[in-house]
């Protein structure tokens, strides 16, 4: 039999995770004489916990004491509002060519949203989501990303998925949900997806993506590719059930995920205001035993350096790590809403003012590497890219409607093959009371 | 002969246990309390390309986890456009009346499940058709509802064969053959019918024919139909409450498919539209003489 020593019975894990042996095995005998007579710093043996008794109530209160503090939690940033670096040792030196790109990204989906957003009003796509104001906690953070990485997102991180190289086409056909659409025209309009760029299919659901990204990340970690997850949710997802178990199976269960919080201070009509009266979502990470660090959103170089930090503790340390980039959600939630229900255009104009995309424009041009010509150009032609490609998209067929039918399950089982046997039988008698310009089915 | 004893609970605690020891606390452990947390983080690992066993204690405790089941799980690869799925994911859970249960130890939660495309619904009787279902559920390429008729652990022996087998899903097995009645149950309640079909036999000289359905989703209407189309008489039953329950479903394609071929309308035995109660249990279930009184019911039509 393996023999146990006296010390070893008592090990405990402690908060941070290693093992500490318990040294105060006299305390056990004492614990009862010491509650009497309220002597401080005795420990305790609960399982699972480390903690000592204390006769002052105000010491077994955490801090700060379960009210909303005066002050925060700082946000950490590298550039002032003029796009300045304030701290040179802050500055995490990227690459002039890769700086320039970031910023071009930025560019194209401000100006993609624009137009897209202008093609619902139109009647052209069904519905459209912006991320304008936002356009930094996405470059910023996927830059600071491998391509290997796997991405569960909430619903506004398109500027991921183009950083990582998802094309425009690929992004309209999935707005006109036509027969090149990656997820074949089964949901609305910016629920991307792609495997070859590692980026789950979007889901409306809020939050789900929250206990999944962990269960992935678990997966990584067995398999020892050195990748970790990125799991990014909004303000309002964070107040899921969905967002405490994700964070909470992530810590216990020792997963490199990295849970990235855009609070963008609304959840539709929801201020944050209403939404919590804690100290935001940073203040919830060491609840659960996570390293957890807030950042000014809308500099794109506190979002890459702070990524690049807790990518690098996730996959060297296998622990979730807790991000939250403070922003303002300039465009209404989505084509549904119009936002001047319950907020004033002077908010609206003051964030615009603030926009991280200038702020970008401004630090290249301190640092020589863009100009104003450059950018007038820049974003001609990025206009007139996303108004072709649209134009492209708009032509093309819709899939075939056999794949209303298709990957249900892995093979379409007999009860929904004779469902989709019905179909075809009553469009053939109707067939004038159907859309028409839906492709064949290549397949049979 | 020394016997060997392989009672069902015995076999999978066996196997948990064996799991444990032998591949480590990285392949078989405790999760925080939260079912929606174990499904998701169940999704999270298939999605990924683990092989995820999750485990709910009771499935009456499964709802916290039916947004993850139903908005996540059963439309992974849809929505994805087949390029994600969850399919290694399998959710196994105890279900069925214990005697004692009452409200939240007793519930046979499957109609929820049957009414969502992409997900598959198991349901096993005995300790040989546990291991083959369960094996073929865990490789089935879809995610797996896989529902174990808890009273089943301790009263269900069987000879388990050691060496690797599935039975295919979405195939119903006639375990009896029969000429008048078709009987069709899955998991506890098929003991209940057997014995039925034997009171039908010596009591009304009635042949049943009974067959367990196995899998709920994508169930097997191929076998179901051909029986009625020879019995002409039908007879559903099943622990969960009548209204809505499954039975529901098998009835509705029995009448569509079989129609002239009916010599009396199906009858459904199943639990009364109440939760499931305690000191009432008795009254509750469908016994056998609920289930004998709609035989002598539909057989004398």
């Amino acid at each position: 039999a393996k023999k146990v020593s006296f010390c070893s019975m008592f090990r405990i894990r402690s908060f941070s995770g290693r093992f500490r042996p318990l040294w105060f095995v006299c305390s056990r005998f004492v614990s009862s004489r010491s509650l009497a007579s309220g002597v401080k710093g005795e420990q305790s043996l609960y399982p699972g916990s480390r903690l000592s008794y204390s006769s002052d109530v105000d010491e077994c209160k955490p801090k700060p004491p379960g009210k909303l503090p005066d002050e925060g939690v700082s946000a950490f940033r590298i550039l002032d509002s003029g796009g300045h670096v304030i701290d040179a040792k802050q500055d995490p030196n990227i690459p002039e060519e890769q700086l320039v790109k970031m910023y071009q990204t930025m560019v194209l989906l401000n100006t993609t949203d624009k137009i897209l957003n202008e093609s619902q009003r139109q009647g052209r796509i069904s519905f459209y989501m912006t991320s304008d104001g936002e356009e930094a906690t996405h470059i910023g953070s996927a830059a600071a990303l491998d391509s290997n990485d796997l991405i569960f997102g909430q619903y506004r991180e398109t500027g991921v998925l183009l950083w990582r190289g998802f094309t425009l086409f690929e992004m309209i056909n999935q707005c006109y949900g036509n027969h090149l659409d990656g997820g074949k025209g089964r949901q609305m309009p910016v629920h991307y997806g792609s495997d070859h760029l590692n980026f789950q299919t979007i889901s409306s659901p809020l939050g789900t993506q929250m206990p999944q990204a962990p269960g992935a990340a678990y997966a990584l970690k067995r398999a020892g590719t050195g990748n970790c997850v990125v799991c990014y949710f909004g303000d309002g997802a964070a107040s899921e059930g969905d967002a405490h178990a994700g964070l909470n199976f992530a810590a216990t269960l020792d997963c490199p995920v990295i849970f990235f919080c855009r609070n963008n201070g609304f959840a539709i009509s929801t201020p944050t205001e209403e939404q919590y009266r804690g100290d935001g979502i940073v203040s919830r990470g060491p609840g659960y035993g996570i390293e957890s660090v807030r950042v000014d959103g809308n500099d794109m170089l506190a979002v890459y350096s702070v990524t690049k930090a807790a990518r690098e503790v996730c996959v060297r340390e296998n622990r979730p790590f807790l991000i939250e980039a403070m922003t303002y959600r300039i465009g209404h939630h989505s084509t549904s809403d119009d936002s001047s229900a319950y907020r004033s255009t002077d908010d609206v104009n003051y964030w615009d003012k603030q926009h991280p995309i200038k702020n970008a424009y401004n630090y290249l041009l301190s640092r020589g590497i863009w100009s104003e010509s450059q950018d007038k150009e820049f974003k001609q032609e990025q206009k007139k890219l996303v108004m072709d490609t649209l134009r492209e998209a708009e032509r093309q067929l819709k899939p075939s409607v056999k794949e209303l039918f298709r990957d249900v399950y892995d093979e379409m089982p007999p009860h929904i093959e004779r469902q989709w046997n019905e179909v075809q039988q009553h469009v053939a008698a109707y067939a004038d009371q159907y859309p028409a310009n839906f492709d064949h089915d290549h397949e049979s | 002969m020394a016997r060997t004893c392989h009672l069902m609970r015995i076999l999978l605690t066996c196997v948990l246990l064996l799991c444990c020891t032998c591949v480590g606390k990285d392949r078989v452990f405790n999760t925080p309390l939260s079912e929606q947390g174990i499904a998701g983080f169940g999704i999270g690992l298939a999605t990924a390309g683990a092989t995820a066993i999750a485990e709910i204690q009771f499935a009456d405790y499964v709802y916290p986890a039916f947004d993850q089941l139903v908005n996540e799980a059963a439309k992974y690869r849809y929505r994805s456009g087949n390029m994600f799925n969850c399919g290694r994911l399998t959710i196994r859970m105890p279900c069925g009346a214990v005697g004692h249960g009452a409200h939240y130890h007793s519930q046979s939660p499957e109609a929820y499940f049957a009414h969502t495309p992409g997900l598959k619904v198991v349901i096993p009787r005995s300790p040989i058709q546990t291991k083959g279902l369960l094996l073929a559920s865990i490789r089935d390429n879809n995610p797996v509802v896989f529902m174990e008729p808890k009273v089943l652990y301790r009263l269900a022996e069987e000879q388990v064969p050691v060496a690797d087998y599935e039975i295919l899903l979405s195939t119903a097995e006639v375990i009896r053959e029969g000429s008048d009645v078709t009987m069709v149950a899955w998991g506890k309640q098929l003991y209940v019918l057997h014995e039925v079909c034997d009171m039908a036999k010596d009591q009304l000289g009635v042949s049943c024919e009974l067959i367990d359905l196995r899998t709920i989703l994508p169930w097997d209407q191929d076998t179901v139909c051909k029986s009625v189309c020879k019995t002409g008489r039908l007879l559903v039953s099943h622990e969960a409450p009548l209204t809505q329950g499954f039975a529901a479903e098998v009835v509705s394609t029995v009448q569509a498919e079989c129609f002239l071929h009916l010599e009396a309308p199906a009858a459904r035995v199943c639990g009364w539209d109440t939760p499931f109660p305690h000191i009432f249990e008795p009254f509750y279930v469908p016994d056998k003489w609920r289930c004998f009184e709609a035989v002598k019911r539909i057989t004398s039509y």
